[in-house]
């Protein structure tokens, strides 16, 4: 499979008054053509700043500090904001977490679909205006040709995640960036938008890379998943490494916090205590170390490289070590 | 029209209580005198009677003779003066929204480099310094010391440059300033991330999506803006000597002159309810979130 994507030892920070904050820290991984990869991990893991740096959307104080990403042969990190614009919204698409207040509330959402097109693709008016309805009935809103009239408070928050995927698919992009699509969703909407988003994948032929915080979404539509902690990949493989043989405790954890609806005995979830680190000063070791279970003396002095465990399953942990003693993940 | 008539209402009383009427003098007037007088302008009637007289009057049109100035009605003093009146608030308006906004605009977009700290420095001085000072200021320096420009009255349209400054000195400030909090607030705002995200050029994200969304708070100010610079140009009419209706408003305040405080103050209502509506509509035009029924 070849690559439209590849990040390689991308790292980002931010420089505030108080100092550098490093939100992303030399992280590697790449999407197939077609492929939907997971990024999941808590909040404040680096998630977000990671897709808003492959887009070079970092605002001020954000800087990418090292590292390439390199979209379809292109390297985008340096690339002119001019050519920029031409890749955003055209050859990458970008869904965001709030479709409440992603939406420009005072122009239709024709208006701010057709502006999309208008801008990428040479069609008049007309012609951007019959694409827009297609878009719409595509994405599964009913009577596309009046709601293409109407502005963002007309419509409710799932369909409003609706509109914001038409947008952000209508120059049919090589690849889709889904921000957490579907966290600010009833729990029924979600599924309707990680159904239609697996639809459209296949329809559009686009690479989709799904953040979240949500690892049954990310099993749902996800052939690899990279998980994230304190802006370091901790795990990474494919959708069955990663679940069925987690081998960070990290990701056990995480695991460990999904409720099993049709559980047979009661059981509780099973939080992560603690908070993760301050980005600020990070002590040195694995930022993991003071919420993890298995902490050893190591742990708190020297980062662990990752250990490759299959062939693309990898993981940085300590325990991975051949010296290491041997843990067996909880439950 | 309810608002217009408590207008009417309160000023008519509150006129009427104040001592001295109309032709109260130093020296007083025989006796005689005074009682032909009264009866000429119904002085005389229970209050009641002339209020009812006065509002019917009113539904007519007519604003009734002025006391002081003999055989001039306060409609003729209106369509007289009001048009300077009127050149001298949209002069300010023009100043406000010309200078006012795009100050702002480009304070917002040049965020703490010397563009901003310039506009802001100036802005701070406009909103502290009073209307009154800025006219004196300015006739001081610009109309005796350089000689540039017409230091007071109305004669030519250099006069109208020195008064429209000074009154839309205080405003275009105010402007500025709510236009530099609101485009900031706004470029923070999700949707202007969707729209760079899409690949719109950086003028397209301010001048389109921005824009549009600052400006609702700046016409949610503009009523109480417009009603200000109504009121300024009372002080800044006297103070350039200028033959406005702000001045006769005064005037007419010292000679008791009821017919004219009443027919200005109804005026000057019924100009404002106008100009709220005008901002109501102007507002449902750029929000359609508040937009009515359909």
């Amino acid at each position: 499979m070849k690559n439209i994507l590849e990040v390689k030892n991308l790292s980002t920070s931010f420089f505030t008054h108080a100092g550098e904050v490093k939100a992303v820290k030399d992280i590697s991984f790449n999407v197939g053509i077609g492929e939907a990869i997971g990024i999941v991990g808590e909040s404040g893991s680096g998630k977000s700043v990671t897709s808003l740096s492959i887009m070079n959307l970092l605002s001020f104080p954000g800087k990418v500090i090292n590292g390439s990403v390199c979209f379809a042969g292109t390297e985008l990190t340096n690339l002119k904001e001019k050519k920029m614009q031409l890749v955003r919204g055209n050859e990458i698409g970008m869904i965001f977490q709030d479709p409440m207040t992603s939406l420009n509330p005072v122009y239709t959402v024709g208006n701010q679909i057709m502006e999309s097109l208008l801008r990428h693709q040479k069609l008049n008016r007309g012609e951007a205006r019959k694409k827009a309805i297609e878009m719409l009935s595509l994405v599964g809103i009913p009577g596309p040709e009046n709601r293409l009239n109407q502005y963002p408070h007309e419509f409710s928050g799932g369909m409003r995640q609706r509109v914001m995927i038409a947008m952000a698919l209508c120059c049919k992009p090589k690849l889709l960036i889904a921000d957490e699509p579907t966290t600010a969703l009833d729990v029924t909407i979600q599924a309707q938008i990680i159904e239609l988003l697996k639809d459209l994948k296949d329809k559009i032929n686009t690479s989709i890379i799904l953040i979240t915080h949500d690892l049954g979404v990310v099993a749902e539509l996800c052939s690899r998943v990279i998980v994230m902690y304190a802006g370091s990949v901790v795990e990474k493989g494919t959708t069955r490494d990663v679940f069925y043989n987690p081998r960070h405790p990290y990701t056990w954890g995480l695991l460990k916090s999904i409720p099993i609806v049709n559980a047979d005995h009661k059981e509780r979830l099973i939080p992560i205590d603690g908070q993760p680190p301050d980005l600020l000063n990070t002590p040195p070791g694995c930022p993991f170390c003071p919420r993890c279970d298995h902490a050893m003396q190591i742990c708190a002095q020297t980062q662990p490289p990752l250990s490759q465990l299959g062939e693309q399953h990898l993981a940085a942990c300590w325990l991975l070590h051949p010296g290491a003693p041997r843990v067996e993940r909880g439950r | 029209m309810v608002t217009i008539w408590m207008v009417v209402t309160i000023t008519f009383f509150l006129m009427h209580a104040i001592p001295g009427g109309p032709f109260t003098r130093e020296k007083a007037l025989p006796p005689a005198v005074m009682k032909n007088i009264e009866e000429r302008y119904h002085l005389n009637d229970p209050l009641w009677k002339q209020y009812t007289d006065y509002i019917q009057n009113l539904v007519r049109g007519d604003l009734g003779p002025s006391f002081k100035y003999q055989g001039v009605t306060v409609n003729q003093i209106i369509a007289e003066s009001f048009p300077i009146s009127a050149q001298l608030g949209l002069a300010s308006l023009f100043i406000m929204l010309f200078v006012g906004l795009p100050a702002g605009i480009i304070s917002a977009l040049r965020q703490t480099k010397w563009q901003d700290h310039l506009a802001m420095s100036l802005a701070t001085v406009g909103v502290a310094v009073p209307n009154f000072v800025v006219a004196t200021l300015l006739m001081y320096i610009v109309g005796v010391k350089l000689g540039w420009l017409p230091t007071a009255r109305w004669l030519s349209w250099q006069s109208v440059i020195m008064p429209s400054i000074a009154l839309a000195g205080y405003y275009t400030a105010y402007v500025a300033r709510l236009t530099r909090s609101s485009v900031l607030e706004v470029l923070q705002q999700d949707y202007i991330r969707t729209a760079r995200a899409k690949g719109l050029p950086e003028r397209v994200v301010v001048y389109k999506h921005a824009l549009k969304n600052a400006l609702i708070p700046i016409v949610t100010y503009l009523g109480p803006i417009l009603a200000g610079i109504l009121t300024g140009s009372f002080v800044i009419e006297k103070i350039f000597a200028i033959p406005g209706l702000g001045e006769h408003f005064v005037a007419s305040i010292w000679n008791r002159d009821y017919t004219v405080i009443l027919g200005v103050t109804v005026f000057y209502a019924t100009l404002l309810v106008i100009v709220n509506l005008i901002v109501d509509i102007l507002y449902c035009f750029i929000d359609p979130r508040i937009r009515l029924g359909k």
